[in-house]
């Protein structure tokens, strides 16, 4: 007997207590920025897509919800032809961000994604790749990589010497 | 019991019995050791350069300082002490992957080897993960390698061993290395198109991504994310073991499938980079049937899924007289076997033209009817002596010339071995060795790749090879028949030369076949194969055959293509059915319209071509990659194929296509390849070891009910790849063929040999894991190699007679413009099928005809006029090549090439030079221009 009364006070003592329910969607929640929801295409500094098609995010992903097919545009430079999430099957775990190694793929704090149907929920490259860099405004992969492409020849990196002379004899 | 031979090495302090003659990295690869190593291949042994092998040599068990030495240039002699895990050893070996990636640029993401690549298995392996060096990193330009190979020479070690393979195991003469000390450059003296067929190997050999899979590129996919399944290639009669890789329903690349038997470590350019057809624009994805439109032209009716079986059924039953088929030497064994069920034997008729068909029944009948053994590629390259007889070995089989690339080193490197030096040592037995060449004798019709090698060649008519081979076996055996009246002095002088060689070899082998177009060559390889026989001697006998299952069909038996067409003519023939063959490549046009005109023909194949043009109706084909079946290699080796993945449309395996008309019209019922093999060997003892030649469809690994997986563990997308047709995943198509599944679950560890779907192992992503699926390093698989040889030498028996049938000599035609046309074969061009694959159709010569300077001067002045050509009534119009290696009298006709068929060879033809009034038209045969589906 003492034991329910006893609860009926504790209960009756949190109307006094700060609320924690959040009127959603009136009221928007605070997420912190390193939250993982909806996975974007980011573009580097100078605006070229940076995924470089290297399959890393699609093999990382424990459920298989990435596919892509890597393509080269004529100087040389990878790009995803198609890059398809299904995010009817994503977990959101962040492995694929975990695995990019150009800053490509980023997950961002917009959760807001329920359909009504499952069909609709499968992002094409067009619905992922946004305009900016993203979290990380610096990277450009293409000025660390060896790989000549538009723009920058080879020995023209950061840290390179230029091409070697085959047919000098110096030492 | 244990093999005496074996001695004992101790690796951290444990016993181990091993092979001697081997270095000490051997023997740790082989007893499962993980050692780092890059310079060191299992084809091309030790040279140490790369000091990635280090381990620590203690000299007794009191020893505990030790010291440091490259395990691969370590002898494995009894008591050698070793261990890997020193700690001094470790460091060592991480110091040296850290020099050695100062300079490999930060690629990997864009890097076609990422994944599959050595640099990052040993690199994860030594435990080497932070780069510490703030010195720039040196830099290389590209070069431009051709349509096969990229170029992207930052990324390189310095291991050497593209030179080694390609200049020193291929035979490579437009490669090597330039510049000095860490400038040193792997490259051609000039960009421009890799000249050796073996250059597609460079992408396995290098141990990094500086030469990588172009045609890969062009579509590129991880080989993770690639569904495999072990193949044979069908680009030549040798039957090299390919892996297949498809992505997203298309074929994406061809690697090698080690058989230490067969292909070995490597395979032809022809075999890697001839799979594009599969992918073609215009392949035949659904059936159809052909009906008259109103205005008379022709239209093709699409057969929707399940239309066309009773469409098929009604043909074959409104059938008014016989049902005829013909076969294919390019279609599975079972394929042709139930083409024959269904027209019944009396009515099968092999696919070859009249002259093949006769050349392959001959050479059939030499291998199984005698006690002469047909080697395998292995033992033809551990050949000491070797006579070519008629046959341009790098041009209609180029796997078989790289293996006499290495058997003409046997013998010097048998003198070396003599003098101390151990095999594995390369760069010492390549001193030793020099420019010293073992035997071979070369005799063909015109100069192949190989001739640089030989010993001593004879070119010259096939009459004239021919009578050069009876001559030497006369020469060995003097009850042998000899021939009449003299020899080209050419080859006069050879005979004695080539018998004294033959004669003292211990292992000699006679390379012949279907090349040179001559009964009596394939004759004379035998009787010479005969002579050493009745010698003591125990001789190999190769013959080069044209096509993937040319035996296979040949031992199935069927009638000559030719009574086909003389069926035709008497109208004995109502319906045709034509299993994946153009028969207008192999008879001429008259020949092939009049079978064609049959009331009804049925063509089954992948792509289109003349004859299916003009068929009735069209089943599509499943081409090699998309269908599961067996083939029988030159040596008679049955090999399994399996469906890499199911292709879109209403394709099917041929086979399958007829086993459902077959039980269509009545005739027995078979649901898989098993039931089909099955009954083959129980119908033809020949074929008895077909059904053992892979494991059945039932094969599970011991105890576990699961099948093996075709796409690797990692493989990725499984959700996404169709989400955008369907979100709902579809299920995994069921394979009843095969102990294979379409999905990445199931057995996860070593399956039998002949199942191996890819080489992977923990921490050995790329293709140098097969050390890990070898019983010892370059030895066979475990379990044996697969494949199982349908033709052994009969031990007793009535032994094979000599050949007689000594032809004439060769004499020129008394009148000047005629000329005995002979064909001449190329690497890429030959083979139609890989000819229609865009990268090799960039290196498919353009037509000729290939005179003798002397003759053509006759003609013309000048190389590149164009003359016509008459054989048999059939015109071309070519450029005269000149070529000095040429007899006289003698034209070379580089047999298939675009236009270039239709004709048997060798044949008379008639040289006219160009007059007035000719219409002006590229050259090519010139009534075969603009033909429908003329490919």
């Amino acid at each position: 007997m003492f034991s329910i009364l006893r609860a009926i006070w504790t209960v009756f003592l949190h109307l006094f207590r700060r609320k924690v329910t959040v009127l959603y969607p009136e009221e928007k929640p605070r997420i912190p920025p390193r939250w993982r929801g909806r996975i974007i295409l980011s573009r580097d500094p100078d605006g070229g897509e940076r995924c470089v098609a290297c399959y890393l995010c699609a093999v990382a992903c424990p459920v298989g919800c990435i596919a892509l097919q890597a393509a080269e545009d004529e100087y040389g430079r990878r790009y995803p032809e198609f890059f398809r999430i299904n995010f009817s099957r994503c977990i959101f775990c962040g492995f694929c961000e975990e695995a990019c190694p150009t800053c490509a793929i980023q997950l961002t704090t917009d959760f807001e994604m329920s359909e009504y149907y499952r069909h609709n929920l499968v992002y094409e490259k067009e619905d992922l790749l946004i305009s900016g860099p993203g979290k990380h405004p610096g990277y450009n992969f293409y000025k660390v990589a060896g790989l000549a492409i538009k723009g920058k020849d080879k020995g023209e990196n950061e840290n390179e010497s230029p091409p070697v002379d085959v047919k000098g004899l110096l030492p | 019991m244990e093999d005496k031979k074996l001695i004992t090495v101790y690796i951290e302090d444990k016993p181990y019995r091993v092979k001697p003659e081997r270095s000490m990295l051997d023997a740790c690869l082989t007893l499962g050791f993980d050692l780092p190593y890059f310079c060191w291949h299992p084809a091309m042994h030790s040279v140490g350069a790369c000091r990635q092998c280090a381990v620590k040599q203690f000299r007794d068990e009191n020893d505990k300082k030790g010291m440091l030495v490259m395990a691969c240039m370590t002898p494995a002699a009894e008591g050698v002490r070793i261990s890997i895990k020193d700690p001094e050893a470790v460091e060592f070996r991480s110091k040296v992957i850290e020099w050695l990636m100062l300079n490999h640029p930060h690629d990997c993401p864009v890097c076609d080897e990422g994944g599959e690549c050595h640099l990052q298995d040993m690199t994860v392996m030594t435990g080497h993960v932070y780069r510490r060096t703030r010195f720039k990193k040196r830099t290389h330009r590209n070069q431009y390698l051709g349509p096969f190979v990229n170029h992207e020479m930052n990324r390189c070690i310095q291991c050497y061993r593209c030179v080694r393979f390609y200049n020193d195991y291929a035979g490579g003469r437009d490669f090597g290395v330039f510049a000095a000390h860490d400038n040193v450059y792997f490259g051609r003296q000039e960009d421009g198109v890799l000249q050796s067929e073996f250059s597609g190997n460079l992408v396995e050999v290098c141990p990094t991504g500086v030469f990588t899979d172009r045609t890969l590129k062009a579509h590129y996919t991880r080989k993770w994310d690639l569904q495999t399944a072990p193949s044979i290639c069908v680009h030549c009669g040798l039957g090299c073991n390919v892996i297949p890789g498809e992505r997203y329903g298309t074929l994406r690349r061809i690697r090698n499938r080690y058989n230490g038997q067969v292909n070995g470590y490597f395979i032809c350019d022809r075999g890697r980079y001839g799979y594009g057809f599969v992918n073609s624009e215009r392949r035949i994805r659904h059936p159809y049937y052909v009906t008259c439109g109103a205005s008379g032209e022709k239209e093709e009716n699409k057969l929707d899924e399940g239309k066309a079986l009773p469409h098929a059924k009604s043909l074959l039953q409104g059938a008014k007289g016989t049902i005829i088929g013909i076969g294919s030497p390019r279609a599975s064994l079972e394929a042709n076997y139930l083409l024959k069920r269904l027209s019944g034997p009396e009515n099968f008729y092999a696919g070859f033209s009249g002259r093949d068909f006769n050349l392959v029944r001959r050479i059939i009948s030499i291998l199984t009817g005698g006690p002469i053994r047909t080697p395998t590629l292995k033992e033809v390259a551990e050949a000491d002596a070797v006579f070519v007889l008629g046959e341009d070995v790098p041009g209609a089989a180029p796997m078989l010339g790289l293996a006499l690339r290495q058997a003409v080193r046997q013998k010097p490197v048998e003198a070396a071995k003599k003098s101390g030096i151990p095999v594995w040592n390369d760069y010492a037995v390549r001193m030793a060795v020099q420019n010293d060449k073992g035997p071979l004798f070369i005799a063909a019709s015109a100069a192949t790749r190989i001739d640089p090698l030989a010993e001593g060649v004879f070119h010259g008519a096939p009459e004239d090879i021919a009578r050069l081979g009876f001559a030497v076996a006369a020469a060995i055996r003097p009850d042998a028949p000899a021939p009449q009246g003299a020899l080209p002095e050419a080859a006069a002088r050879l005979v004695p030369l080539i018998a004294a060689r033959l004669k003292t070899a211990s292992r000699p082998v006679i390379i012949s076949g279907t090349g040179a177009g001559s009964m009596a060559v394939i004759g004379a390889a035998a009787n010479i194969a005969k002579s050493l026989l009745e010698s003591g001697k125990g001789p190999g006998l190769c013959f080069v055959v044209p096509e993937c299952n040319s035996i296979g069909l040949g031992l199935l038996g069927g009638k000559n293509l030719k009574e086909a067409v003389a069926a035709a003519r008497q109208k004995r023939a109502d319906t045709v059915i034509v299993l994946e063959n153009d028969l207008f490549d192999r008879l001429s046009a008259p020949e092939a319209e009049a079978l064609l005109a049959a009331r009804q023909v049925i063509a089954i194949d992948h792509l289109p071509n003349h004859t299916v043009s003009m068929a009735h109706m069209v089943l599509p084909a499943a081409a090699f990659a998309e269908g599961t079946g067996t083939l029988v290699s030159n040596e008679g080796r049955a090999q399994r194929f399996y469906k890499v993945y199911v292709p879109g449309g209403q394709i099917e395996e041929s086979w399958r296509w007829l086993a459902q008309l077959l039980a269509a019209t009545g005739g027995a019922e078979f649901f898989t390849l098993d039931d089909v093999d099955r009954a083959l060997a129980e119908e033809m003892p020949v074929f008895g070891g077909v059904p053992a030649a892979a494991p059945p469809a039932d094969f599970r690994m011991s105890g576990l009910e699961i099948k093996i997986p075709r796409q690797p563990h990692r493989f990725s997308g499984r959700t996404a790849i169709h989400a955008d047709v369907d979100v709902h995943e579809p299920k995994p198509p069921v394979d009843p063929d095969s102990p294979l599944s379409f999905s990445m679950e199931g057995f996860d560890g070593r399956p039998p040999s002949a199942l191996i779907s890819r080489f992977w192992a923990p921490g050995w992503n790329s293709v140098q894991a097969v050390n890990k699926f070898q019983s010892e390093v370059g030895g066979q698989l475990h379990g044996g190699d697969p494949g199982k040889r349908l033709i052994e030498p009969a031990s007793k028996g009535p032994s094979l007679s000599y050949f007689t049938g000594i032809p004439p000599a060769f004499k020129r035609a008394w009148d000047k413009s005629l000329f005995l046309i002979v064909p001449l074969y190329h690497v890429f061009g030959s083979d139609r099928l890989s000819a229609l694959s865009p990268p090799v159709a960039e290196l498919v010569p353009s037509p000729y005809l290939a005179l003798n300077p002397e003759d053509a001067r006759d003609f013309t002045a000048r190389e590149g006029a164009e003359i016509r050509l008459l054989i048999e009534g059939v015109s071309f119009r070519l450029p005269v090549r000149f070529d000095a290696s040429i007899a006289r009298g003698v034209a070379g006709f580089p047999f298939g090439l675009p236009g270039l068929h239709g004709v048997e060879l060798p044949a008379w033809g008639r040289i006219e030079v160009k007059m007035s009034g000719w219409a002006e038209k590229s050259a090519g045969r010139e009534w075969g221009e603009g033909e429908a589906g003329d490919v």
